[in-house]
């Protein structure tokens, strides 16, 4: 266990991975100076320690790097700019008093438990995976139907194979690098079955994962059922109509020992639902945040996984510097204007994060598209135009708004939505 | 030779077994599966019934009446979740209006206490989740709710602690019928005994078939039920029945002991005694009826789902008695109300027992009261202090969905989990939303390091339900790989 975690803090970061890191070196550069990472795993790292492909750091370090290297320099630097990590620690709460002061609950073997004092708190407790009772497989209820996290840990940290004849449904990228995984590990991966029409990952997972391995990735399919008294011994497979109904005339069944659950990842909010932090139930299905990652508790941040899926680490990375960066001046007292702009997603897009922007000050808005879409553009109210070749719900959209651009904007409420161009 | 060997580790069986060890008695259960609980029993609805539901003239009638009010006692001495939370049978149509009525009467002739009709101001004043289209309800205040796999593991250690001798993974093979008792063969061992109890519930009938009895058959019954996510906490403060049919009870919403928004069962008669699958017709079904009843129940907030079977006799009643095979005694047939009823057919089938000549000796050393497991996430701040000061592994949090420490985690496993199920029907983790997604490999690795199953032979649930295949590189076989049909 890393153990240090005594005093007042300036920033308490609940959630040692790659959220939680970028967030702690975020607030040190902004100048706070005692600041804190809590994990509840024996190790900082959060996910990145058992994501050994590579893939990692292509943004942020211009190299490829596995998970754990990914998160080795993260740890490095943090042990360099003395910030304070306590592992094997779990929040049990945290309050606020009239002043604004925070007090973090933490549970800890060795510690018992503590009550630490700080100015700010940065959430980035990630996400954790949906599972096969989330979408009613129907079926009976043997072992070998797993989530693909689930199956990535017991390969990769604890040495051992979830089975031998594996199918996956859902073809999210956890669940696409464990199919080139396992079939390095020996395994047969019978294919992948995706409801939507499209991939659910990164193209780069599918080329590299499937397309190389020759698995095939069945769309527009799902599973209907899964048999086996003990064990999973097969899964029951069949098409779906344009209503994503299955049409069981044309099912067939696929012998296997295993099923993966790749379905997708809902932010982790079970700690920020209980402070009474403002969620944004429908869209992200995390906190509700400022331009400055704020939540709708003033001096508690949030950034990462918890406050919407990314699907690269480096972006994560990206939004945890800046969240950081905002809960250290806050802890040393320094406050930004109150956004006067809400950000609202048109019907073409799933959400968009920040929820509400600043004029003044340059912002990067991530965005997720419901549907594919070919030749579009992305319109931000009437102010700017951004021409894309492209979109794919699987890969976020970020579009950089300059400090000028909000100047031209009178209004209280700019919508941002995608539109086929021509 | 044993004085009484009881063939089935459910409920039932593990209450029979438990009243036998206050008294001289050499008594064996034997269980086929991993662990006691793991059939019918821990598909159960988790209702202690007020007791207005079925006829006074019949056994479970009877029963049922007795059995509830011997919770209160039993909650004293043995550490299982219960709360009396009342019972509501709600009136969806003018004609069910009669219907309360006839219940409420039932009801008071059988002496179940504070039965009272509210009208539809009363209700929806005391459940306002409930739709406004329900016209009426019959209060039943004695009704509960209790974690039936906690109850039968509670029964079963409580009985093994005063001597009774378990055995566990040992279906019945065969039994031989002699003069002098009966002798149980299972792969784990031959047990003769004077008296044999047959609490084999949807197997009752193969059971009593081995010692040549043909009177009865179990019809199986499935009931599909669906477990919401804690986001629905309270929407309900009472279990919520429709007026019941011939056959059920009808499709419940029952808020659970720990909080949890459950709702089924279906009924449906099958022919396959292992048919423990779920169905899209029986979700469709079950949310189709209780959004009736509750419109803010969305099948969108399923976090799991399961089936589980009731042992349907052709009577209809259970069927408890001594048999024309000397020292044989059947108790089958127990559908609901089973489960409140348990504790009475446990005294009622240890006064079939004295009849049949068996000595009932008190002993004097009979251990009434098993300490209280404490719950993490049931304690206040204070207590949670002091449960860390105690025994610091009550800070070491395992199951963050439903706050399961280390500490119950290892308790769960000190009185006999050696399963991934028993060590969530036991301590509840892995029983949240993420369904054990982060803590299986921890309870795994505490499996191992405690309870001394190697990790590649973990299973879910024994039997064939293993969980790792092989270990890497070491092309580790999985040991303790049984070839047993198993539950």
């Amino acid at each position: 266990m890393l153990g240090r975690a005594e005093g007042r803090y300036d920033v308490v970061v609940v959630g040692g991975g790659p959220a939680g890191m970028g967030a702690a070196l975020g607030a040190r550069d902004s100048g706070a100076e005692r600041v804190l990472i809590l994990d509840r795993e024996p190790e900082i790292g959060g996910i990145l320690l058992q994501c050994i492909h590579s893939g990692f750091g292509l943004h942020y370090f211009r190299e490829e790097l596995t998970g754990p290297e990914y998160a080795e320099r993260f740890l490095a630097k943090a042990i360099d700019q003395d910030i304070d990590l306590l592992t094997d620690s779990y929040v049990s709460g945290v309050t606020v008093d009239s002043s604004g002061r925070k007090a973090v609950r933490v549970m800890n073997e060795q510690r018992g438990i503590l009550t630490l004092e700080t100015r700010s708190v940065v959430l980035a407790m990630g996400c954790r995976e949906r599972t096969r009772g989330a979408i009613r497989i129907p079926g009976t209820r043997p072992s070998g139907v797993l989530t693909a996290g689930f199956a990535q840990k017991l390969v990769n940290m604890m040495g051992y194979l979830p089975g031998k004849r594996i199918a996956i449904l859902g073809s999210g990228d956890i669940g696409l690098i464990m199919a080139r995984r396992l079939i390095l590990e020996g395994c047969e991966v019978v294919g992948v079955f995706e409801i939507m029409p499209h991939s659910n990952g990164l193209t780069r997972n599918v080329v590299q994962c499937l397309d190389d391995f020759g698995v095939p990735l069945h769309l527009s399919t799902t599973v209907v059922n899964i048999d086996g008294r003990d064990r999973v011994e097969r899964i029951t497979v069949a098409p779906v109509g344009e209503d994503m109904a299955p049409i069981m005339e044309r099912a067939w069944d696929v012998d296997c020992d295993t099923l993966l659950i790749s379905i997708g990842l809902i932010p982790e909010n079970e700690l920020s639902r209980k402070l009474g932090i403002q969620l944004d139930e429908v869209n992200t299905g995390g906190p509700w945040v400022s331009s400055t990652m704020e939540t709708s508790m003033p001096g508690m941040f949030a950034c990462g996984n918890v406050v919407h899926v990314h699907d690269v680490a480096d972006f994560v990375t990206r939004e945890a510097l800046l969240a950081g960066q905002f809960a250290g001046e806050w802890a040393q007292g320094i406050r930004r204007p109150i956004d006067n702009i809400n950000l609202v997603p048109g019907d073409n897009l799933r959400y968009c994060v920040p929820h509400s922007l600043s004029p003044g000050r340059e912002h990067t808005v991530y965005m997720r598209c419901r549907e594919p879409m070919a030749k579009c553009k992305l319109r931000v109210g009437d102010l700017r135009e951004k021409k894309l070749r492209y979109v794919f719900p699987a890969e976020m959209i970020s579009l950089k708004i300059r400090p000028d651009l909000l100047d031209r904007f009178h209004g209280d409420t700019l919508r941002v939505d995608l539109v086929p161009r021509g | 030779m044993y004085d009484v060997a009881i063939i089935g580790g459910g409920v039932v069986g593990c209450a029979i077994a438990r009243e036998l060890s206050r008294y001289q008695l050499d008594v064996v259960l034997v269980e086929k599966c991993a662990e006691v609980g793991f059939g019918t029993t821990k598909t159960n609805s988790g209702i202690i019934h007020a007791g207005h539901h079925s006829p006074p003239d019949t056994l479970k009638g009877r029963l049922a009446v007795r059995g509830n009010q011997l919770f209160d006692a039993l909650r004293q001495e043995l550490s299982f979740g219960f709360r009396r939370i009342g019972e509501l049978v709600v009136a969806q149509r003018p004609e069910d209006l009669p219907v309360l009525d006839g219940l409420k009467e039932q009801g008071r002739k059988k002496g179940v206490p504070g039965l009272e009709i509210w009208d539809r101001e009363r209700l929806h004043r005391e459940e306002p989740n409930l739709s406004m289209e329900l016209l009426a309800a019959l209060h039943a205040p004695t009704a509960g709710v209790i974690n039936p796999y906690e109850f039968a593991f509670a029964l079963i250690e409580h009985a093994v602690d005063n001597g009774v001798k378990l055995v566990v993974d040992a279906p019945v093979e065969k039994l031989d019928v002699a003069p002098d008792g009966i002798t149980v063969h299972t792969p784990k061992g031959s047990f003769p005994a004077r008296f044999v109890v047959n609490c084999a519930g949807v197997f009752a009938d193969e059971i009593a078939g081995m010692a040549g009895l043909e009177e009865f058959h179990i019809h199986p019954r499935k009931g599909e039920e669906y477990m919401l996510d804690k986001r629905l906490q309270g929407l309900v403060r009472r279990l919520i029945f429709p007026v019941p049919s011939p056959k059920t009870k009808g499709t419940l919403i029952i808020p659970t002991f720990d909080g949890t928004i459950m709702v089924g069962p279906t009924a449906e008669d099958t022919q396959d005694r292992f048919d423990l699958s779920t169905t899209d017709a029986g979700a469709g079904k079950v949310f189709d009826f209780v959004r009736r009843i509750c419109p803010a129940i969305s099948p969108r907030d399923t976090i799991a789902e399961f089936a589980g079977l009731r042992a349907v006799s052709d009577t209809n009643d259970f069927i408890i008695g001594p048999t024309k095979v000397k020292g044989f005694i059947n108790v089958a047939g127990i559908q609901s109300p089973g489960l409140t009823a348990s504790p009475a057919i446990a005294e009622y089938v240890r006064d079939i027992l004295k009849d049949e000549g068996l000595a009932l000796d008190e002993k004097a050393d009979f251990r009434r009261h098993v300490p209280c497991a404490p719950r993490f996430s049931a304690a206040d701040l204070d207590q949670r202090e002091r449960l860390v000061a105690e025994n610091p592994l009550f800070a070491r949090v395992v199951c963050r969905c439903e706050l399961v420490t280390e500490a119950e985690v290892q308790d769960a496993i000190d009185r006999g989990a050696r399963t991934l199920d028993g060590i969530k029907f036991r301590s509840r983790a892995g029983m949240g939303r993420c369904q054990g997604g982060f803590c299986a490999s921890r309870c795994m690795t505490l499996l191992a390091e405690r309870g001394g199953v190697p990790f590649h032979a973990i299973t879910k649930r024994g039997g064939g339900s293993w969980i790792v295949a092989e270990m890497i590189n070491e092309q580790h076989p999985r040991q303790g790989e049984s070839e047993d049909e198993s539950c």
